[in-house]
C-alpha cells in the first residue's frame, strides 16, 4: 500500500504536475486527432483493417488529404513570406516616403488601404511589415526552442539535481506574464527590433524545456534507448540519435504553434510603445498610430490588424493541422 | 490533504523569492544602467549618481535584493521615482480595478467557453463543432488589442451601445471584458472540446453507456466531471495570460489599473513602480497556480488519497 | 417446426443473421457479418477466435453500443422473444443494463475514477428500478456480498483506485448482475488479470450462472477457458461464425481447419514438440476480403473452390456445424448423421496436416 501511494505522490508531485498543466496549456487548444472520432472499438478494428503505423511522409499526405484548411494556411503563409522577403519589389511605394499634402486618404485604387497620418503608403506599410512580423515569429521563436530542447534533454535525461535546478528555473519563467517580462526586459534594454529579439528569446524558452524534459523522461525507458545504454552508447550520443529524433515530431508542432505568439508579443509590445520605435512599418506600432484616428479613419488601425490576425490563424491552423497527424506524444496521452 | 496544501505552498516560496530575484537582477544587469534610464537622455553624470545614491543603486548588487526582500516580505515595495509615493500604496489603488476587470472577463471566458466547447464536443465532427472551433482558434488568433479596438469602433461609436472609456460603471466594463475574455473563451472551449472528446473514448464511458445511462446521462454525470479536471487548471494558468491581456486591454480603455501602472511606469521611466507593479502580478499568478492545484487535489480522489 | 418455434422462444437470446459495418473513409468493413448465435438460458456461450475477428463488435452489436462509424445493418437481435433491433434509443437504454448487461476486459479504467465504486453500482439500480437510495445501497452491498467482495460496506465507499484488479472486476460483476439481466456479456473478463484471480472470477461467473439463471456470452481467445466453463462454443474469424459446437464436441471432434490452427497453437505439457505451431499468415484486411472463404488465404486445405465461392454453415454432427466445404458434402448426404464417415473426414484431415508438415521439415 505505501509503495503505491509513493508512486502515486510522485507522479503526483510539483514537476509531474506541472508538467500536466504546461502540456495541457501547450495543447490547450487542441482540436480532438482528426482520427480520434471513433469509440476504442473501432480505433483498434480500423487500425487492423487498414494497416501498421503510419511514416511521416503517409502522415503529412494525410494532413494534406484531410485538412484543407492547413494545407491552405500553408500556402498562404509560403505566399506572405514570399512577399515579405521580397517587399522592395512587391510594395507599390516606399513605406517610409512622406507625402504630407495625401494624408490620411481613403483607401483607393492609388493607395489600396490608404495612407496613414504622415502619407505613407499602408499597403507598401503593411508588406513591409510583414518582414518584421515573420522575422520576430520564426526567429526568437527558434532561438528559444533551441535553448528549450537542450535543457529540457539535459533535464530529462540527467536528472536528479540538473533536472531540478533547470525545473525550478522553468517554474519561475512560467511564473511570469510573459507580456510583462517581456517590458521589463525591453525597459531595461531600450526599444529596438533587436532588443525583442532577444527579449523574445529569453522569455520564452521554459514551455519548450518543459515538454522535452517529460517527452525525455519517457523515451529514456523505451527498450531502445536501454539496449543502446547497454551495449555502452555515451549520454550525448543516445540523446541526439535516439531521444532528440523522437522529440521532432512535438517540437515541429510546438514551433508552428509557437510562432504565433511570437508575432502576437511583438505587435503587443509595440501597441504599448516599449517594442519597435518609429519610423518602423511593425504592424503593432500602426495599430497605435491608427488608433487616433479609429473612429474616422477606422482602416489605419483595423489593417494591420487584420493582417496580424491573418498570419497568427494561418498558423494556428497549420499547427493543429499537424499537431494531429503528427504528435505521437499526445496521441499516446 | 493538508499536508499536501502545506507541501505546495513550501514549493512556491522559493519560486517567490526567485521571480523577484530574476526582475531586479534584469532591471539591474541588462545592459543600460538603471539610474541612467530613469534619468532619461541628455542628463549629467552628477544628475545620475545623484540618482544612484538616492535609489541605493551604488551599494552592492546582493545587498539591494536583501533589503528589497526584506521590505517586500513587510509589504513594502519600496518607493516611486517619479509620484514619490509608496509603490504598495499605488498598486493597492489600481489593483481593485484590475480585479473586477478580470473577474468579469473570467465570468464571461468560462461561461461562454465552457458552453462552446461541450455544445461542440456533442456534436462532434458535425457543423457546429466545426463552426464554434473555426471561431473559437480565430478567438485565440486575435490580439486582443485588436478586440478591443473593434469593440469600441462598433459599439460605443457606430451603435453608441457602450461607453468608449471609464470604468467606474458596469456598462463600462461591458467591452473591456469582453476583450479581455475572448482569448480565454476560445481557449477553453478548444479545451474543454477536446477533453470531453477525449474522456468520451474511455472505458468507464462505455461502462456507463453499458449500464443504461441515456447519452446526455453520460455526458453530464461521467464525462464532465473528467474533463472538467484540466479545465480547472487551465482556468488558473489564464490568471497569467489575462494579467498580460490586461496591460493592453486598460490602455486601449483607459481603465486605471495595474497594467496601466506597468505601461506609465515604463513611459515615465520609474523603475522601483516598474519592479513593484511586475513582481506584485507575479505574485498573483503564483498564488493563483497554488489554488489551482489545491483545486484540482480536492477534486480528483487519485489525487486526494495521497495528500 | 413446431418444436423449433417452441425452442425459440425458451431461447434467452437469440442473435439471427445479425451484420455491423464501419463506414470508414476507405470503404465500408463488415465487422460482423451474418452472424447468428443462440443463447439458452442459464447457459454460459463461449465466443472465440483471434483479436479483431468481430466478437467484441458481435457484443456490442447486441448491447446497442456500437458508436459511429460502426453500425448495426441487418439482422435481428430478440431477447427473451422481444425484438430490440428496432428500439428507439430511449427504449433500447432501458434495456441496457437491466436485460442484458456487459462486462469488459480492463478493470482497470472501465469504472470512473472520481466516483466511489459504490455509487457507480447504485446508479445502475436507480436507473432501472423504482427505489430509493438506500435501498439501492443495500441492494449494492448485498450483490457486493455475492460477487464475494471483503468488506462490502467499507468497500461502497472506495474509489476505484484503491481496489486491485480482481476486485474492480469482481465490482463491474456486480454491477452488471444487480439488476439480475437475462444475459451477461463478458468481454475478455479475465484477459487482463493474473491466473489465479482468473480461475476466481471464472468460478464466480459460473456460480452466478447457477445462482441467478443468468446466460452468459463469454468473449475470449483463451481456449482454456471455453474449455473451463462453456457450455457451447462459437468460432468466429473475420467476422463470421466458422465454426459452433457444443464444447465437448468441438474439443473432441474439431472440424473446421482455423480452428484446428487455433487448438494447435496452445502449447502443452504433454507433447513435446520443437516450435510451437501458428497458423500461417494474418487475418485478412476486412476491406480487402477474398473472395471466396475468408480462411482460404491461411488454408492448408484450400482448395480452387475455396477462392472462388463463400461456404455456408454446414452440418458436421449433432449440434455441430461448420463454414468449410470439406463438411459440405456429408451434411447434403444424410441428415442421419454417418458417424463413420465424419470420422473418416477427419481423419482424412490429420493426414493432410501430417503430410503437409512433412513437406515443409
Amino acid at each position: 500500500m505505501d509503495k503505491r501511494k509513493n508512486r502515486l505522490r510522485e507522479s503526483t508531485d510539483a514537476g509531474a504536475g506541472a508538467e500536466m498543466r504546461q502540456a495541457d496549456r501547450v495543447y490547450g487548444a487542441q482540436a480532438g486527432g482528426a482520427d480520434g472520432l471513433q469509440a476504442g472499438y473501432a480505433d483498434a478494428l480500423e487500425a487492423e483493417a487498414i494497416g501498421e503505423a503510419e511514416t511521416w511522409k503517409e502522415q503529412l499526405k494525410k494532413l494534406a488529404r484531410q485538412n484543407k484548411l492547413a494545407v491552405f494556411s500553408a500556402v498562404l503563409i509560403g505566399v506572405i513570406l514570399l512577399i515579405a522577403v521580397f517587399a522592395p519589389v512587391t510594395a507599390p511605394y516606399d513605406p517610409y516616403a512622406q507625402d504630407l499634402v495625401n494624408r490620411l486618404a481613403a483607401p483607393s485604387a492609388q493607395h489600396w488601404l490608404g495612407t496613414d497620418d504622415l502619407g505613407r503608403d499602408m499597403a507598401s506599410r503593411i508588406i513591409y511589415g510583414a518582414r518584421i512580423s515573420m522575422a520576430i515569429g520564426l526567429l526568437p521563436t527558434m532561438i528559444s526552442m533551441v535553448i528549450g530542447t537542450i535543457l529540457g534533454l539535459i533535464a530529462g535525461y540527467y536528472g536528479g539535481k540538473v533536472d531540478f535546478v533547470i525545473m525550478r528555473l522553468a517554474d519561475v519563467m512560467l511564473a511570469f506574464p510573459s507580456l510583462l517580462l517581456a517590458m521589463v526586459i525591453m525597459y531595461t534594454m531600450g526599444g529596438g527590433l533587436v532588443n525583442i529579439f532577444i527579449a523574445l528569446s529569453l522569455v520564452n524558452w521554459a514551455g519548450t524545456a518543459r515538454i522535452v524534459r517529460s517527452q525525455t523522461l519517457s523515451l529514456k525507458e523505451a527498450e531502445y534507448v536501454e539496449a543502446a545504454r547497454s551495449i555502452g552508447v555515451k549520454g550525448r550520443t543516445i540523446l541526439l540519435r535516439h531521444i532528440l529524433p523522437n522529440c521532432l515530431p512535438s517540437l515541429i508542432v510546438l514551433f508552428t504553434l509557437n510562432i504565433p505568439s511570437a508575432i502576437l508579443s511583438e505587435a503587443s509590445l509595440s501597441f504599448l510603445g516599449v517594442g519597435a520605435q518609429p519610423p518602423s512599418a511593425s504592424w503593432g506600432l500602426a495599430v497605435v498610430r491608427g488608433k487616433k484616428y479609429l473612429f474616422t479613419e477606422p482602416w489605419l488601425s483595423i489593417a494591420p490588424c487584420a493582417a496580424i490576425m491573418i498570419v497568427v490563424l494561418a498558423f494556428n491552423f497549420l499547427g493543429d493541422g499537424l499537431r494531429d497527424v503528427l504528435d505521437p506524444y499526445l496521441k499516446e496521452q | 490533504m493538508i499536508k499536501h496544501i502545506v507541501k505546495r505552498i513550501l514549493i512556491a516560496i522559493p519560486v517567490l523569492i526567485c521571480v523577484i530575484l530574476v526582475i531586479f537582477v534584469m532591471l539591474r544587469i541588462l545592459p543600460g544602467n538603471p539610474a541612467e534610464t530613469m534619468a532619461g537622455e541628455h542628463v549629467s553624470q552628477a544628475v545620475i549618481d545623484k540618482i544612484s545614491r538616492e535609489m541605493g543603486l551604488d551599494e552592492p548588487l546582493y545587498i539591494q535584493f536583501f533589503k528589497y526582500l526584506a521590505n517586500a516580505v513587510r509589504g513594502d515595495f519600496g518607493t516611486s521615482y517619479r509620484l514619490n509615493r509608496n509603490v504598495t500604496g499605488i498598486i493597492l489603488e489600481a489593483f481593485p480595478n484590475t480585479v473586477k476587470l478580470s473577474i468579469c472577463a473570467a465570468v464571461i471566458a468560462w461561461v461562454i467557453g465552457i458552453t462552446a466547447g461541450l455544445v461542440a464536443a456533442i456534436n462532434q465532427n458535425r457543423i457546429l463543432d466545426r463552426l464554434f472551433m473555426g471561431v473559437s482558434l480565430a478567438g485565440v488568433s486575435m490580439p486582443v488589442f485588436m478586440i478591443a479596438l473593434v469593440l469600441q469602433y462598433l459599439f460605443a461609436f457606430q451603435f453608441k451601445i457602450f461607453p468608449v472609456s471609464g470604468y467606474d460603471s458596469l456598462a463600462c466594463m461591458v467591452l473591456p471584458a469582453i476583450s479581455l475574455g475572448w482569448n480565454s473563451a476560445g481557449s477553453i472551449a478548444r479545451m474543454t472540446r477536446s477533453n470531453l472528446v477525449e474522456v468520451m473514448q474511455g472505458d468507464y464511458i462505455r461502462t456507463a453507456r453499458a449500464k443504461g445511462l441515456r447519452e446526455s446521462g453520460v455526458i453530464i454525470g461521467h464525462a464532465l466531471k473528467n474533463a472538467m479536471l484540466p479545465v480547472v487548471t487551465m482556468m488558473a494558468l489564464q490568471i497569467s495570460s489575462m494579467l498580460s491581456g490586461a496591460v493592453l486591454t486598460e490602455s486601449v480603455f483607459g481603465i486605471p489599473g495595474i497594467g496601466r501602472l506597468a505601461v506609465n511606469a515604463i513611459e515615465t521611466r520609474d523603475m522601483p513602480l516598474l519592479q513593484g507593479t511586475v513582481i506584485f502580478t507575479t505574485i498573483l499568478v503564483i498564488i493563483g497556480n497554488l489554488v489551482a492545484d489545491i483545486l484540482y487535489s480536492v477534486l480528483d480522489p487519485r489525487i486526494r488519497e495521497v495528500a | 417446426m413446431e418444436e423449433e418455434m417452441k425452442n425459440e422462444e425458451e431461447l434467452a437470446l437469440q442473435i439471427r443473421n445479425l451484420k455491423s459495418c464501419f463506414f470508414t473513409s476507405k470503404g465500408v468493413v463488415p465487422a460482423v457479418d451474418d452472424v447468428s448465435i443462440d443463447v439458452p438460458p442459464g447457459k454460459i456461450i463461449g465466443l472465440v477466435g483471434e483479436s479483431g475477428c468481430g466478437k467484441s463488435m458481435t457484443a456490442m452489436s447486441v448491447m446497442g453500443l456500437l458508436r459511429h462509424p460502426g453500425k448495426v445493418v441487418g439482422g435481428s437481435i430478440l431477447l427473451n422473444g422481444r425484438d430490440i433491433t428496432h428500439l428507439s434509443a430511449k427504449e433500447r437504454s432501458k434495456v441496457r443494463g437491466n436485460e442484458i448487461s456487459m462486462i469488459f476486459q480492463e478493470p482497470m479504467t472501465s469504472l470512473n475514477p472520481v466516483y466511489p465504486v459504490g455509487r457507480q453500482v447504485q446508479e445502475a439500480i436507480l436507473l432501472h428500478q423504482k427505489v430509493s437510495k438506500e435501498e439501492a445501497k443495500k441492494q449494492v452491498i448485498e450483490i457486493f456480498r455475492q460477487v464475494g467482495i471483503p468488506e462490502p460496506e467499507k468497500r461502497y465507499r472506495s474509489y476505484p483506485h484503491q481496489l486491485s484488479g480482481g476486485l474492480r472486476q469482481r465490482v463491474m460483476i456486480g454491477m452488471a448482475m444487480v439488476c439480475r439481466p437475462k444475459v451477461m456479456i463478458a468481454d475478455e473478463p479475465t484477459t487482463a488479470l493474473d491466473v489465479t484471480i482468473e480461475a476466481q472470477i471464472l468460478r464466480l461467473m459460473k456460480k452466478l450462472r447457477d445462482d441467478f439463471g443468468t446466460s452468459i456470452i463469454l468473449i475470449t481467445h483463451n481456449m482454456g477457458v471455453v474449455a473451463e466453463v462453456c457450455d457451447y462454443v462459437y468460432v468466429m474469424y473475420a467476422g463470421k461464425v466458422m465454426e459452433e459446437a457444443e464444447t465437448f464436441a468441438l474439443f473432441e471432434n474439431t472440424s473446421h481447419p482455423y480452428t484446428r490452427g487455433l487448438l494447435r497453437s496452445i502449447p502443452r505439457l504433454d507433447q513435446r514438440e520443437e516450435r510451437l505451431y501458428t497458423i500461417k499468415g494474418v487475418v485478412p484486411n476486412l476491406l480487402h476480403l477474398p473472395q471466396g472463404c475468408s480462411f482460404c488465404t491461411r488454408c492448408p486445405y484450400a482448395k480452387e473452390e475455396c477462392f472462388l465461392k463463400r461456404p455456408e454453415l454446414y452440418e458436421a454432427g449433432r449440434e455441430h456445424k461448420v463454414r468449410c466445404f470439406l463438411f459440405r458434402e456429408r451434411s447434403a448426404e444424410g441428415e442421419s448423421g454417418n458417424s463413420a464417415e465424419s470420422a473418416a473426414a477427419g481423419s482424412v484431415l490429420s493426414e493432410n496436416e501430417r503430410s503437409l508438415e512433412g513437406g515443409m521439415a
